[in-house]
């Protein structure tokens, strides 16, 4: 049971997809304004990833390498355009706030990078709890950075109060706070993980499989992990 | 035998005795004139600024220091500089939390960040400033008419108010602004000084503004009209004493003048071409960005040497 329960947790913190690996940073960026919309990107996309990295990890020994990108991204397009389908028509509100980053989640590349790195290799029940523990640590980063935003940049939570508890400072909410926002939240999440990885985890055993030098890596063939 | 009294050092073997802290002391002096100005324009609220401001520099200072267990810079009169200078950047009647949370902007995020004195990219009290712009858009804008309560003026760069002031108005700054910028005298009073105490090289501050002039003669087709934007907005205040900022104006003497020539030019677009009135705050910055650009692109090569070839 443990690698099926590590699976699932690695991507909360340990390899959170936003904080950690830097993926899907535009949407990060562009949503974190308001609650709503941040909690709304990371249902959307956890549904899509858990979806797709389901199907991709079917398909995977059907899929030949030569065409697997494009054989993931029409998997991953006919999720997103259910995703949008279903909240046009349930949830207009959301929709209306997500705009053009809710067909975006086609290209979002946590979703591609799990098929790629994770789906594609492993069994449907380790990929399924894969994409779950990708979208929540996608989804908790984005409700975690929207909160901030929101409460600094509008002075609410969730769209409330409606007028807000103090004066706004507005560059919270502005793209340079969000960069801002996003440095610091990056910074905290390596000094947790980096207190985390010293108290729980001997050197030798860190995973260097998912790092892309992997291959050409010298310390990995010595056998020992990075400096980190 | 070697003689084991003798040190072996490499040169410089002579110190002139020139410190940080002695260089920010001098434009500290310069700034002199500007702060009584402000205070004499714009009366005790400007005073107020201006102790808010410094003290939320160096306090800032001062914690971040702690904070990230380096060596205590409060006493090189670095913050105290930018927390004037940010002061002079801000209108009157802004509350005073939002003047210090500039002061904390300005220190921490732009210049303890990236490593303290000499390491930010940017001009700390123009950040500070930028952002408070952008958080705080109507208090910002606001601009009190010099000794009246409670009335506001028009800066002479909005478009309503447009060749509205005489330009002796302009001079001695009873025209609404930032309590810094309008007083043009004591400003020039302040690049007297430390044009002779030899701190900033004239360079900067006369292509900036003769950029300014010259592009504002070609827009506005006229000598008067490009005296009045030289002597509205922040255009001194910013050529003299943030535009020559050591840490983000190049060194060498052609980088210098790019530079400047930069500011000016966006300067003008900004003012002409913008959504803002005024744009030398972000004219400014933009130049800030390029500067190491601007120099990997004008140092002096050595003998024999060809730019784009090896690195020495």
């Amino acid at each position: 049971m443990g690698k099926y329960k590590e699976s699932f947790t690695k991507g909360i913190v340990k390899e959170n997809p936003v904080l950690r690996l830097v993926l899907g940073t535009c949407p990060t960026l562009a949503v974190s304004t308001t609650v709503i919309g941040g909690l709304g990107m990371g249902v959307a996309a956890t549904f899509v990833l858990v979806c797709s990295n389901i199907v991709i990890s079917l398909l995977r020994k059907l899929i030949p390498s030569m065409v697997r990108l494009p054989a993931y991204i029409v998997v991953i397009a006919g999720f997103t355009t259910i995703v949008q389908m279903l909240l046009k028509a349930f949830v207009p509100s959301i929709d209306q706030i997500l705009g053009i980053y809710l067909p975006l989640i086609v290209v979002n590349c946590i979703i591609l990078g799990r098929a790629e790195a994770y789906a594609g290799k492993h069994s449907v029940g380790l990929s399924a709890l894969d994409g779950l523990g990708m979208g929540v640590g996608f989804t908790a980063a984005l409700v975690l950075m929207s909160a901030i935003r929101e409460f600094f940049g509008s002075g609410t939570l969730a769209g409330w109060p409606e007028n807000g508890m103090f004066p706004a400072i507005a560059v919270f909410a502005a793209p340079a706070g969000g960069f801002f926002v996003f440095g610091l939240l990056i910074w905290a999440t390596n000094k947790l993980s980096a207190k985390f990885d010293k108290e729980f985890t001997p050197k030798t055993s860190f995973d260097c499989s998912a790092c892309p030098h992997a291959a050409s890596c010298e310390k990995m063939t010595m056998g020992g992990g990075c400096d980190e | 035998m070697v003689e084991k009294n003798l040190t072996v050092r490499s040169s410089p073997h002579l110190h002139s005795g020139e410190s940080t802290k002695m260089i920010m002391l001098d434009v500290l002096i310069a700034l002199i004139p500007a702060c009584i100005a402000a205070v004499w324009l714009f009366g005790w609220r400007a005073a107020a600024l201006i102790v808010v401001c410094v003290a939320s520099c160096m306090a800032s200072e001062y914690l971040s220091r702690r904070v990230l267990r380096r060596p205590q810079t409060v006493g090189d009169l670095s913050a105290v500089v930018t927390g004037v200078l940010l002061a002079l950047n801000l209108p009157s009647t802004l509350p005073l939390w939002q003047a210090a949370l500039g002061g904390v902007v300005a220190i921490v995020v732009v210049k303890q960040m990236f490593g303290g004195l000499g390491c930010n990219f940017v001009n700390p009290a123009l950040v500070g400033r930028i952002v408070l712009m952008m958080s705080f858009a109507t208090e910002m804008n606001t601009f009190p008419s010099p000794w009246v309560d409670g009335v506001t003026s028009p800066t002479p760069l909005a478009p309503d108010a447009a060749g509205a002031y005489d330009l002796r108005v302009l001079l001695f700054g009873f025209h609404g602004g930032t309590i810094g910028e309008t007083c043009a005298v004591v400003l020039l009073l302040g690049f007297a000084y430390l044009l002779w105490r030899r701190i900033i090289t004239p360079t900067i501050p006369l292509v900036f503004v003769g950029t300014v002039f010259v592009l504002s003669w070609i827009v506005d087709g006229g000598v008067y009209e490009a005296t009045y934007q030289i002597l509205s907005g922040g255009l001194l205040l910013g050529a003299i004493f943030m535009a020559t900022d050591y840490v983000t104006s190049p060194v060498t003497p052609l980088g210098k003048v790019i530079f400047a020539f930069g500011c000016g030019a966006l300067t003008v677009l900004i003012r002409h071409g913008g959504a803002l009135n005024e744009g030398v705050s972000f004219a400014i910055v933009v130049m800030n960005i390029l500067v190491p650009l601007i120099e990997k692109a004008t140092y002096r090569l050595p003998f024999g040497q060809k730019r784009g070839g090896k690195h020495a």
